[in-house]
């Protein structure tokens, strides 16, 4: 199948060059996916999703949406992509239904002959459409945009950051209607910086700094991390952390929620020259001795800094995991890249 | 075309359901009509005055009443004289006072000459020089009346007129002065804001990528602005004839058109601002404050521009309101038609055309 979306060297710079936004970003899009950008804040997503949209110019690089240029055949794209961008707050002083109306002249169509693809949205928010979009609750106001995104029937629908700031009950419905979205063929790609929300797409791009640090299934990325996770506890967590910190034997350790994620640097499983981003990371698989003797090693570490209430066991890592993962690497190339250019 | 309509139907909207564009727009030049047309008149009325008639004869009373029947004066009669006049005027209660000496008409009849005394307060010479012209004025035409024939056999008598302005109605020179200055403020205001306003809500960046033509946008931005502000015009024109009773000498058809002109210049002006903003606020500041100012001394309706030393005067020949001044003056006060305004109609339409041109260029089909 062909890649609807497709982005090949982008680069873009703020500032008259000074401020770094994306670097070098590539990726495809395959039609009919549903795609996650996830990153922190400033990672560069708004940005790649402007120059999709064609709103922004790249300094270089190439971007095709459903095959058009997006600096040469910018008319087409504006046909065919669904946005709905970050800090889109819609007419506030409009109501429901008026924000609708508008939304759907301007782009040359009508609520009703749209009404198959937005129903299940609409029918939600109908009971409020005489009321201002500015008194509606951030996952109605969500709601309504993204009904505003799809009333011209887009080929592609592009999301950026859209449960940022919405509710949980909210956010779930809201990944409900991008799985039925897409179910009737539409491309989606959308971005986010909640690393739960990335195993709800189909296939992920991590990124980070303007840089994407993999492109997968977030199966594969959560396989792919190299070595065993442990999460610990104990009644006093800032200096468990601390001392695990300190330990020589730590590779990585990290609050994660009430537990403290850790990996061991002893791990003989692990071949380890390979910290470029975007290769492929190879599969793992531990003796169940190893696993033992290195939950027996954390254990002894607690113990001698008379911690106590230690809970110590073996976890399956997360995405976010994975990320923290490539993004201290990531940042290991950058710092290098640094170096060198001195 | 059915875009555009309703486009600008959610301007409309977004006027009529904000109370403070609604205020700016229609309570803005109400309240400056009736500042300009009641407060700061330049006219002196109401001046108090005291007679203190000494004489009490046929002749003192009837110039008395003839002061009593102009109604520039409040009168208190009082028979006062050396300390107390010096008191009534520190006390502030007094403005002026006109003296009958005793014997006032005696004298007159006999010695075919009298004088009277009149008394102002020096500490604001203006009013003090007009009040002192309207009593000499009033005696002077009762003489007049009174004795045609008497006094001097050659004289020669001044005639003066107020050309234009027979009943030297301060409001007058307001009124164009007044309609530059909203028109300018209002237009230019609340254009800017209102397509600042998209781009802080991030409306704009789905209106570029609609189909929607990104020209368009301008045009349905600065239609329902039209529309209100020569809505806003005629409030003016109405309230300036019915509260302050000027009389619209020149065509209103020419009003209208000239107005409609110098409307679009100021959204041209508008638009061209929120094309380099990005903020409401900072809008607002370019086109409140920074028009304010110019537009209110380089128009002429406050300070005489042929008082300004040259540099001032070239620079107020690029204020657009000086020129819509000069003819809303010609058109309005003075009935004169458009053969004698085309000069500075043909400078509005230029300066509208460069206006826009850049708007239109300068308008972003992208963000940034």
């Amino acid at each position: 199948m062909p890649a609807t979306v497709s982005v090949q060297n982008l680069i873009k710079t703020y500032d008259k060059g000074k401020v770094l936004a994306v670097d070098k970003v590539s990726f495809d899009v395959k039609a009919g996916e549903l795609f996650g950008l996830i990153g922190a804040d400033g990672a560069g997503k708004s940005s790649i999703f402007r120059i999709l949209t064609t709103v922004l110019l790249a300094d270089s690089g190439t971007a095709t949406l459903a095959g058009y240029d997006v600096v040469k055949d910018y008319r087409e794209i504006r046909n065919r992509v669904g946005y709905m961008p970050g800090k889109f707050s819609l007419y506030q002083d409009l109501t429901i239904q008026e924000n609708l109306e508008f939304f759907a002249t301007v782009f040359g169509t009508t609520i009703e002959a749209n009404m198959d693809l937005i129903r299940d949205i609409y029918d939600q928010i109908k009971p409020f459409s005489n009321r201002r979009a500015g008194k509606l609750s951030g996952g109605m106001k969500q709601k309504l945009a993204l009904c505003c995104a799809l009333i011209h029937k887009p080929e592609v629908l592009l999301l950026d950051e859209p449960t940022t700031g919405v509710d949980v009950v909210s956010r779930k419905e809201f990944w409900e209607m991008l799985k039925k979205l897409k179910a009737q063929g539409i491309t989606i790609i959308v971005s986010t910086p909640y690393m739960d929300e990335a195993k709800r797409c189909e296939r992920i791009a991590l990124i980070q700094n303007g840089r994407i640090m993999s492109v997968d299934t977030p199966g594969n990325i959560i396989r792919a991390y190299p070595e065993k996770l442990y999460a610990a506890k104990s009644d006093n967590i800032y200096r468990l952390l601390k001392d695990f910190r300190s330990h020589p034997e730590t590779d990585r350790s990290f609050a994660f929620g009430e537990y403290i994620h850790i990996s061991l640097k002893n791990d003989p499983t692990v071949n380890r020259q390979l910290p470029t981003a975007n290769c492929q990371l190879p599969t793992v698989n531990l003796q169940p001795s190893t696993v033992n003797r290195q939950l027996e090693f954390l254990n002894r570490i607690a113990a001698e800094n008379n911690h106590t209430g230690i809970q110590i066991k073996e976890i399956e890592p997360g995405i976010e995991d994975s990320f923290i993962l490539l993004m201290s690497r990531n940042d290991a190339t950058t710092n290098l890249q640094k170096t060198t250019e001195k | 075309m059915k875009e555009l309509l309703v486009f600008i139907k959610k301007e409309f909207k977004h006027v009529f359901r904000d109370p403070r564009t609604l205020l700016i727009m229609f309570g803005l030049p109400v309240a400056q009509i009736v500042l300009f047309g009641f407060a700061l008149t330049s006219e002196v009325k109401n001046i108090d005055i005291l007679i203190a008639d000494n004489s009490k004869d046929m002749i003192s009373t009837q110039i008395t009443d003839k002061i009593k029947a102009s109604r520039y004066f409040i009168i208190q009669e009082k028979n006062i004289g050396g300390t107390d006049i010096d008191r009534a005027f520190k006390r502030g209660g007094v403005q002026s006072v006109l003296i009958f000496p005793a014997n006032f008409s005696n004298d007159l009849s006999h010695e075919g000459k009298a004088q009277v005394q009149i008394i102002a307060d020096g500490t604001d010479p203006n009013t003090a020089k007009t009040i002192v012209n309207y009593l000499t004025a009033i005696i002077g035409a009762y003489q007049q009346e009174k004795f045609p024939t008497a006094s001097l056999r050659y004289q020669i008598l001044t005639e003066p007129r107020m050309l234009y302005n027979e009943e030297d109605n301060g409001s007058m020179n307001f009124i164009p002065g007044v309609m530059a200055l909203i028109l300018m403020l209002v237009c230019t205001a609340l254009t800017s804001v209102s397509i600042v306003k998209e781009k802080e809500l991030g409306t704009m960046e789905i209106l570029l990528v609609s189909p929607f033509k990104p020209v368009m946008v301008l045009v349905s931005k600065a239609v329902p602005y039209f529309i209100l502000s020569l809505i806003n015009f005629t409030l003016i024109l109405l309230l300036s004839v019915f509260l302050l009773h000027i009389d619209i000498k020149g065509s209103i058809l020419l009003l209208y058109m000239e107005s409609a002109l110098f409307i679009l210049t100021c959204l041209s002006l508008g638009l061209m601002i929120s094309n380099a903003t990005n903020a409401q606020q900072t809008a607002l500041l370019i086109s409140m404050m920074g028009m304010m100012l110019p537009t209110i001394i380089f128009t002429g309706f406050i300070f005489p521009l042929e008082n300004m030393p040259w540099v001032l005067r070239t620079i107020s020949n690029i204020v657009p309101s000086k020129w819509y001044f000069l003819i809303i003056k010609s058109v309005m006060l003075k009935g004169l038609g458009l053969q004698y305004v085309w000069k500075e109609t043909l400078i509005l339409m230029v300066m509208t055309a460069v206006l826009l041109t850049i708007a239109i260029k300068k308008f972003k089909i992208r963000l940034q």
